[in-house]
């Protein structure tokens, strides 16, 4: 038979993963973005599968693409919110983990501000386990949806010079993209000030420059991060206003490029701050259909871990 | 894997006059072109969908849409199947409600397959009838199924396997029967 399952009970992160991995789930996935454009959206591929989205820390948008993707499975969903769940009772993950899964689920997708915890939530649980972000370490269905999106702008991959700008340190997107972007062959560049980038960050195989503009005249791609407010007031960050006009992508920096790159973000933005309002009106639909990319690539992530054999 | 063919039911002769004959068969049936519309299963039915298509299309003057169907989605055995890479493109942008869609595979076996298009094709709308063309019909039915046209019927053992060749794919018009994985 042509095309096997991935062969992966779980989606912890990048790094679990390889080139063909990688591929297999952007080939999917077209397949999958297909079903969202019919009258109907909704196959009954996962019927009778339950998937439990376990979020202990605020999301919207990854929350919901993956309770849309769920659902066009035809896979029912059920949402547990920290604030209003026995988690606040100071119930440990453990405990919590198992309880939920005693109910007959068959996956859960976390989101945690630990990291590692999707892992620790592995040997816990006999259900199938998917990252939907932990920490600081990873969010490997975004760098699967970026990877999808630059490939279906661009045509492909390998090759490509992507630039990441912003608070590297703390973010679990770059990091999950970095490991992405190097195993299918891509070039990545760091666009930060060093306090914001992590110790020894060269031997993730990427290079490195304090210079935006020097990255814009190079890469292909422009990965703008989210400023996390909450950081902004962290000794090694700089004020708001030095940021913007140092790595901010201005109205002037966007009008003075005679080739502009395909500019992305991983929602939601802070305009004035990471892009110019203008600028992000005039880029909105590439990262609309980042917006789009999710639900496809999170139902073929689904449809690989729950729809294969399995025993 | 691989396939051991014990004998060659069709050549690439037979297999035009049957899709010459089944073009036929479905004008007369329908009484015309008007209203047909045909959807291929993925991914030898498609080009057996385009065949007839063309050939109608000599016959009658008019085109004819063509879509394609992935029933992967709609299968009820994807325990036992390949997961998320094994899934093709399904492409049907035109309107089924109210037309005659004649669903086309190459083999017609459990009747499983057929079923799960059916299921597609009702999400795509509400075709007024749907009718189904084979190029083979190899028994062993588990589904009240059955085609509507039938390139050869051949009778086969459980055990065996038909294996369909297109040119479009596989560089060659045959259909033999022997035993092995790589075949339905």
């Amino acid at each position: 038979m042509p095309g096997k399952s991935n062969g992966h009970k779980h989606l912890l992160s990048i790094t679990d993963l390889d080139e063909a991995d990688i591929m297999k789930y952007l080939d999917s996935a077209r397949s999958f973005a297909e079903v969202s454009s019919r009258p109907v959206k909704k196959v009954p591929a996962l019927r009778g599968r339950t998937i439990v989205n376990l979020f202990m820390e605020a999301s919207t948008r990854t929350r919901m693409s993956f309770e849309v993707a769920a659902k066009r499975l035809s896979a029912d969903v059920m949402n547990f919110q920290t604030s209003t769940s026995s988690l606040s009772k100071g119930e440990s993950l453990k405990d919590t983990g198992k309880t939920i899964v005693a109910m007959g689920v068959d996956a859960v997708v976390i989101r945690c501000a630990s990291a590692g915890a999707p892992h620790l939530l592995t040997d816990w649980v006999d259900a199938s386990v998917i990252n939907a972000g932990d920490g600081m370490h990873e969010h490997p269905t975004q760098a699967l949806l970026d990877l999808f999106t630059i490939r279906e702008r661009l045509g492909g991959l390998r090759g490509l010079k992507v630039a990441i700008v912003g608070d590297i340190d703390h973010s679990r997107v770059a990091r999950s993209n970095i490991h992405a972007l190097n195993k299918v062959g891509a070039e990545v560049m760091l666009v930060a000030p060093r306090s914001l980038l992590p110790d020894q960050v060269e031997r993730m195989g990427v290079t490195v420059t304090g210079s935006l503009d020097e990255a814009l005249t190079w890469c292909d791609v422009l990965y703008l991060l989210r400023i996390q407010m909450e950081r902004v007031n962290e000794s090694r960050f700089p004020s708001l206003r030095e940021y913007t006009l140092q790595y901010g992508l201005t109205q002037t920096r966007w009008s003075r490029l005679k080739r502009k790159p395909l500019v992305m973000h991983p929602g939601p933005m802070n305009r004035g701050v990471e892009i110019a309002s203008g600028v992000a009106d005039e880029v909105e639909s590439v990262i609309t259909g980042q917006v789009s990319a999710g639900v496809a690539v999170r139902m073929a992530v689904l449809y690989d871990i729950l729809g294969g054999s399995r025993d | 894997m691989g396939f051991n063919a014990r004998a060659k039911v069709l050549e690439a002769d037979d297999i035009a006059r049957i899709v010459k004959r089944i073009s036929h068969e479905i004008l007369e049936r329908n009484k015309g072109a008007g209203g047909i519309t045909l959807v291929g299963i993925r991914t030898r039915g498609v080009f057996l969908a385009r065949r007839l298509a063309r050939t109608i299309e000599e016959i009658e003057g008019n085109p004819v849409e063509v879509g394609e169907l992935d029933v992967s989605f709609y299968r009820d055995d994807i325990a036992t199947r390949g997961g998320a890479a094994a899934i093709g493109i399904t492409n049907i942008d035109f309107d089924i409600n109210d037309k005659q869609v004649i669903i086309v595979d190459d083999v017609l076996y459990t009747g499983r397959t057929t079923r799960a298009a059916m299921d597609a094709l009702m999400d795509f709308g509400r075709p007024h009838v749907i009718q189904l063309a084979v190029l083979v019909d190899r028994g062993h039915r588990e589904l009240p199924i059955r085609a509507d046209y039938v390139g050869k019927n051949l009778p086969t053992a459980g055990d065996e396997k038909v294996k369909v060749s297109l040119v479009e794919v596989d560089g060659v018009d045959t259909v033999e029967i022997g035993e092995g994985n790589d075949a339905r």
